[in-house]
């Protein structure tokens, strides 16, 4: 155990302590599936001590684009890391037999995982280590399915079963190492600076987080954005051939609730609680009047990526495909687009029946798409293989790129909003919608009026720049209209540490240029990003979604950033 | 006469805020000094326990304690007499549901003292504090 006040009081914690670690541990060029890559989790001086605080940052090498993996999640992840005492956990290395490892407190175990490696489901994992742990109530359990064991690129980390560490592959990570697992728990008492002053501090921001602003995430949660996207004419339909889904009404988040939804849940400290449940029950395939009932998760995104992306309109079709992807532990936003490349790959002639192991992929045939999920993990023939490197790659192989639907290798989140959020995903340094929320730009600002590359370019910087104090503290992005610049110090303060507006901004600033340092060391370059030209092709809410604009925008990103 | 009450089980996230206040209340941010518990039925999917002292009329605890350190409280419940415990957890094994928590530290007894300062904590109107 190391103390590191020379990286948190410069980079306060979570994604600028991260960044930091990674580039300290992780050797330039190194096989992110090599021993050498690190996994780095942090959290942030916030954690533990205030509402929606909720998140642990993940940073590591990542396989999916070669450059920066990091990922957010919640669960109870973060409070469990800061009360077992970290601020951040370092791991390095690989293990020749399956492990888990549990970290209670200050004590550190590597517990034998052989029997769970090969497990048909992540569930199960979640379940056993659940029974042989201690720590009930107070702890986190991380555990990889068959995806990250198979190294799929873009296997995600499930926590808690229903929240993930998803994007850009910390799932095959885990899986290079052999880690099929990690729990940390853990229970203390935090030190404030002035107690009285923190614990009114506490209760307005307490008061702010469930008034009105965060209502909507616990009502519909996340999948009310549907039919409004969907009205727009900015959500995604079979690989984006459309921008708008004839069947939205049926896998919207009102149909959702009103059908299917049986519970909803919170991370640790957080009264929102955004996570929507459905109930799904099924009979079962040859018996009948046997039944199962499953919980599954599901929110915005997966309904967009395994639903609209697919032309999936049949709600407990796709509540199976999400429950497919959970159980296999892969990112169901990356696992959309990829079906979705193979099914027009396949209808072009790209790729054959042969290569698909005889599925024959069409438009809303769940069925046939929850064997493809399958065989995306099991990669029984050479064109799977491909697939389990992202869409990037499939279409370097077989062509079709101005279908594969990724930025920066990553492939697109559920927003055909206009230029600004596309701009968003090829500039943003997770190549995601969250990094800059370029979706956000074009719904309220280019609707309005047309603005120049460079003020979109400096629009998109700012924010993200902003961003990354949030994810160092580590807050949710759910709650960041709670946590403004003011807020934002009062709970620095509280917490013993002293810092003006103006250090956070230049913080910000100096986190996004780091994490652009890292990519850039690794290969990342904006000259070398393609823009699939199906984005063009498909009509927007924006009249003036073009590549000249775009690659302005680029340009003078690059002008600032590098 | 005022006791903690779980209303409403089925309606509990799992958020923990309640958990974050009563640690709070004695100016210990985090979690180490709460009295009361919120985990997981077997999986987050099965909804939430909520583990609290129910204030009962004949407290097995204070039977259990062997230097009368958990003095019985007018209506139920109990008071801990700090100076009087030993830190022998024989308390916390007469629990018959578990609310009774162990200082990490000292080993005393955290038992709830039906104050209410959380119920402002809980967004979802899971505990109350009702007239015994």
């Amino acid at each position: 155990m190391e103390s590191r006040p020379d990286l948190f009081d410069r980079f306060i914690g979570g994604v600028g302590v991260g960044t930091q670690l990674l580039m300290e541990n992780c050797p330039e060029g190194c096989d992110p599936f090599g021993p050498d890559n690190p996994i780095i989790l942090t959290v942030g001086p916030l954690t533990g001590l205030f509402p929606l605080a909720s998140k642990t940052v993940a940073m590591f090498k990542s396989p999916h684009t070669g450059n920066l993996g990091e990922s957010h999640c919640g669960g109870r992840s973060a409070v469990s890391i800061r009360m077992a005492g970290y601020g951040a956990i370092v791991i390095q290395g690989a293990s020749d037999l399956p492990v888990y490892l549990a970290i209670h407190g200050n004590q550190v175990f590597f517990r034998d995982a052989s029997t769970l490696w090969g497990m048909g489901s992540s569930l199960t994992v979640g379940r056993i280590i659940r029974e042989r742990e201690s720590g009930p109530g107070l702890r986190t359990i991380m555990r990889i399915g068959r995806a990250g064991e198979k190294k799929v690129s873009y296997a995600c980390v499930s926590v808690e079963t229903y929240r993930h560490f998803g994007r850009l592959g910390l799932g095959a990570v885990f899986g290079s190492k052999m880690l099929k697992a990690i729990v940390v728990s853990g229970k203390r008492s935090l030190p404030v600076a002035d107690p009285k002053d923190y614990r009114k501090v506490y209760r307005e921001i307490f008061k702010t987080a469930t008034s009105g602003v965060t209502q909507k995430y616990h009502n519909l949660g996340t999948p009310q954005n549907v039919l409004p996207l969907n009205k727009l004419g900015a959500f995604p339909t079979r690989n984006l051939t459309s921008a708008s889904f004839e069947e939205a009404e049926k896998i919207s988040g009102e149909a959702f609730a009103e059908g299917y939804l049986g519970r909803r849940l919170a991370c640790s400290h957080c009264p929102v609680a955004c996570i929507h449940i459905a109930a799904l029950r099924e009979p079962h395939e040859s018996e009948p009047f046997f039944y199962k009932t499953s919980m599954i998760s599901y929110d915005y995104e997966p309904i967009y990526a395994m639903g609209g992306m697919l032309g999936v309109g049949d709600p407990e079709g796709l509540l199976r495909l999400l429950d497919r992807v959970e159980v296999l532990g892969v990112d169901a936003m990356s696992t959309g687009p990829v079906l979705a490349w193979a099914t027009e790959a396949l209808e072009k002639g790209l790729i054959s029946e042969k290569d698909t192991d005889g599925l024959r992929l069409a438009w809303g045939d769940w069925k046939t798409y929850l064997e493809a999920v399958d065989r995306i993990v099991e990669q029984p023939t050479a064109m799977y293989s491909a697939l389990a490197r992202g869409v990037e790659h499939a279409a370097a192989v077989y062509g079709g790129q101005d279908f594969a639907l990724a930025f920066g290798g990553n492939e697109m989140p559920g927003y055909h909003t206009g230029p600004a959020a596309h701009v968003g995903h090829l500039v943003g340094a997770r190549h995601g919608h969250l990094d800059n929320a370029g979706y956000s730009i074009d719904q309220k600002v280019l609707v309005e009026k047309k603005i120049s590359p460079e003020e979109l370019g400096d629009s998109l910087i700012k924010e993200e720049s902003w961003r990354q104090i949030l994810s160092s503290l580590v807050i949710c992005f759910f709650a960041r209209e709670v946590f403004d610049s003011d807020t934002v110090l009062k709970c620095l303060r509280s917490a013993g540490l002293e810092f003006d507006a103006q250090d956070l901004a230049e913080i910000g600033k100096t986190i996004h240029r780091e994490k652009f340092r890292f990519k850039t060391r690794e290969g990342f370059s904006f000259d070398a990003l393609r823009i699939p030209r199906r984005i063009f092709e498909t009509k927007s809410p924006i009249p003036y979604l073009t590549e000249d604009y775009i690659r302005a925008t680029i340009a003078h990103v690059k002008k600032k950033l590098i | 006469m005022k006791r903690l009450d779980v209303v409403d089980q089925e309606r509990c996230v799992g958020c923990q805020c309640c958990m974050f206040a009563c640690s709070r209340r004695l100016n210990k941010p985090g979690l180490a000094q709460s009295s009361i518990s919120v985990r997981s039925n077997g999986g987050m999917e099965r909804g939430f326990v909520v583990i609290v002292c129910r204030a009962c009329q004949n407290p097995p605890c204070a039977r259990a304690c062997p230097t009368d350190a958990l003095v019985i409280q007018e209506g139920g419940g109990v008071r801990l007499q700090e100076d009087k415990c030993i830190g022998c957890g024989a308390c916390a094994d007469a629990c018959v549901v578990g609310a009774v928590f162990l200082d990490s530290e000292t080993n005393k007894p955290m038992i709830c003292v039906q104050c209410g300062f959380c119920v402002d904590y809980c967004p979802h109107g899971v505990i109350e504090l009702v007239e015994i």
